[in-house]
């Protein structure tokens, strides 16, 4: 069986495999067949409800999956044995709604993990923390606290603490979504930073004109299955699939292409 | 959580008075109006206190009142105590008070926590303990506590057990108020960790935090602050409720009180012990307001939906 994008003699950095997962009678992910090479971007695409964020929390196991196989650098990770903890610290993930913890200062969201799991010290970690923050703009927004910040820098202080434990892969479910229309390219912004920089991403977005630039491959989801797996260029311009073509009609009306 | 989010966006900022009231924070005892505001609330105060003034010097038995429980001689002498006549100082015994309330308070803070955490347990192997946890809160919210220090005070020692059996009356009165108020602040534990929302636990352990880790520092930092005013409330309510052990003949400050009037016919020995009380709780009342206030302010951000 070949999955779509998998280099043949290389090892992917995520081989998602017959995936599936149901919410009770609800059939979320139903068989999907995704490889994210190191230093891919790929974006997910689809309507709300056609699985992408499900298929995100899977990956980092946030949700246990009913079937199939996720391998992370070729080791199964949905397999028996397998340490969640170990697994989340080469897989940063950001959410919609932020979710900072309200109660830490900005420095202390970013370091928490840090300290707490790779076991770094303060000193270290502060610096790393104040660096990263540093190259994002955040710098003079070390001591303040979430409520203090915008949905833009709250969203951008997420992205950090994720960055903070030096991931492999991230994942970024919707991040823009939850953004006033002027927050936006600001955190676009870094995500795009990220992006030349090499880092392999799995995004799941509604920014189609965002995903045509930065992705090297766009899926475009729908009922649980990855219906069309193709670069921007081609899938935006050119879909082969009737579903996708209908999906992307209905963007265009609403003028969001 | 979330509606208060949302609600927050289009509505004026919290603690501003809406409808004559104020909204989303805790009550605050003098509201805005400026200096208008001022005069108002003081013109207010006065006319209310001389109608009450006036109903009670009005009253038939205004005098016999007065005497028997505002007597200042009467009030003086409880206070300070008479060994040579008998009775106590209800000044000096509200030390025992003081004393049962915070060594019940340190026991019943870790235990109630302790409660909260089993019976928010999850794991299959947890659940004989998790049942226990459920039947230990169910039966000490349901009994009386007057009846828990009784059935302690006079129960335990006529087991006649080794060392358990031989303490002072004292130690069975605030083992029956740990019991008791530990069950009722576990629940107010589990409404606090129910309080942070799911996406916090995710946020936690999407950082590889374990389980543990992420109760420590994400959840349960999160969950004391919000349920610091009910748990200041339970303080409240357990320092009078140190009252209650009184019942086993331990000269407390109600105790005091209540010997003083049995040898002197006055009763202005409980008007002393309930001032004394009144100088304990309504500090704490207003520091629970202070504290509501400034916490108020660090929850309103990041665990939105």
């Amino acid at each position: 069986m070949t999955v779509p994008g998998a280099f043949e003699g290389t090892t992917a950095a995520v081989e998602i495999s017959g995936l599936r997962k149901s919410f009770g009678p609800n059939l979320v992910l139903n068989g999907v067949d995704l490889a994210v090479r190191s230093h891919e971007v790929i974006c997910l695409i689809g309507a709300s409800g056609s699985g992408k964020s499900t298929l995100l929390r899977c990956v980092n196991l946030l949700e246990p999956i009913d079937g199939g196989q996720i391998r992370l650098f070729g080791h199964d990770i949905t397999g028996p044995n397998i340490d969640p903890n170990l697994v989340r610290r080469q897989i940063g993930i950001v959410f919609q709604s932020f979710n900072l913890f309200p109660h830490m200062n900005v420095l202390r969201n970013v370091t928490l993990a840090p300290t707490k799991v790779l076991r770094m010290t303060a000193a270290q970690a502060n610096a790393e923390a104040r660096a990263l923050l540093d190259r994002f703009g955040l710098a003079d927004k070390a001591g303040d606290y979430p409520d203090r910040l915008s949905g833009g820098q709250q969203q951008r202080v997420a992205i950090v603490r994720a960055l903070a434990m030096q991931p492999q892969i991230m994942l970024l479910d919707e991040v823009t979504s939850a953004l006033d229309p002027e927050l936006v390219a600001e955190v676009l912004a870094v995500i795009g930073e990220l992006a030349s920089g090499g880092m392999t991403m799995l995004i799941a977005t509604h920014e189609m004109g965002f995903a045509r630039e930065i992705a090297n491959r766009v899926c475009f989801l729908e009922e649980g299955r990855i219906i069309e797996d193709a670069p921007p260029a081609e899938l935006f311009s050119d879909p082969k699939d009737e579903r996708t073509r209908r999906f992307l009609r209905r963007i265009v009306e609403a003028k969001r292409l | 959580m979330t509606d208060n989010i949302d609600n927050l966006a289009t509505e004026p900022p919290a603690g501003t008075p809406v409808g004559g009231f104020t909204t989303g924070r805790g009550p605050r005892l003098f509201t805005g109006g400026g200096r208008r505001g001022v005069v108002i609330s003081t013109v207010s105060t006065v006319i209310v206190l001389s109608i009450l003034l006036t109903i009670f010097l009005l009253a038939p038995g205004a005098r016999t009142f007065e005497h028997a429980f505002f007597s200042p001689h009467n009030m003086w002498q409880a206070f300070i105590g008479n060994p040579k006549k008998g009775y106590y100082s209800v000044g000096a015994a509200i030390w025992l008070n003081i004393r049962m309330f915070l060594v019940s308070e340190a026991l019943i803070l870790p235990i109630a926590l302790l409660t909260a955490l089993i019976r928010q347990s999850t794991h299959p192997a947890m659940f004989p303990i998790r049942l226990l946890a459920t039947i230990y809160v169910d039966f000490f919210r349901g009994v009386p506590l007057i009846l828990v220090v009784l059935a302690l005070g006079l129960g335990v020692p006529a087991l006649d057990l080794p060392v358990i059996s031989h303490q002072p009356d004292v130690v069975y009165g605030v083992t029956a108020l740990v019991l008791s108020y530990s069950a009722y602040v576990s629940e107010v534990y589990r409404a606090g960790l129910n309080s942070v929302h799911r996406s916090q636990i995710s946020a936690a352990r999407s950082l590889g935090l374990s389980q543990r880790t992420a109760l420590r520092y994400v959840i349960l930092p999160q969950a004391v602050r919000n349920i610091i005013p009910p748990l200041l409330n339970d303080f409240i309510s357990l320092q009078k409720d140190t009252a209650l052990v009184s019942v086993l003949g331990v000269i407390e400050a109600n105790q005091a009180a209540d010997i003083y009037s049995t040898l002197i016919f006055n009763y202005s020995s409980f008007t002393v012990a309930a001032i004394l009380f009144l100088i304990l709780t309504i500090p704490l009342a207003r520091f629970t307001d202070r504290i509501i206030d400034r916490d108020r302010r660090r929850r309103l951000a990041g665990a939105v939906t």
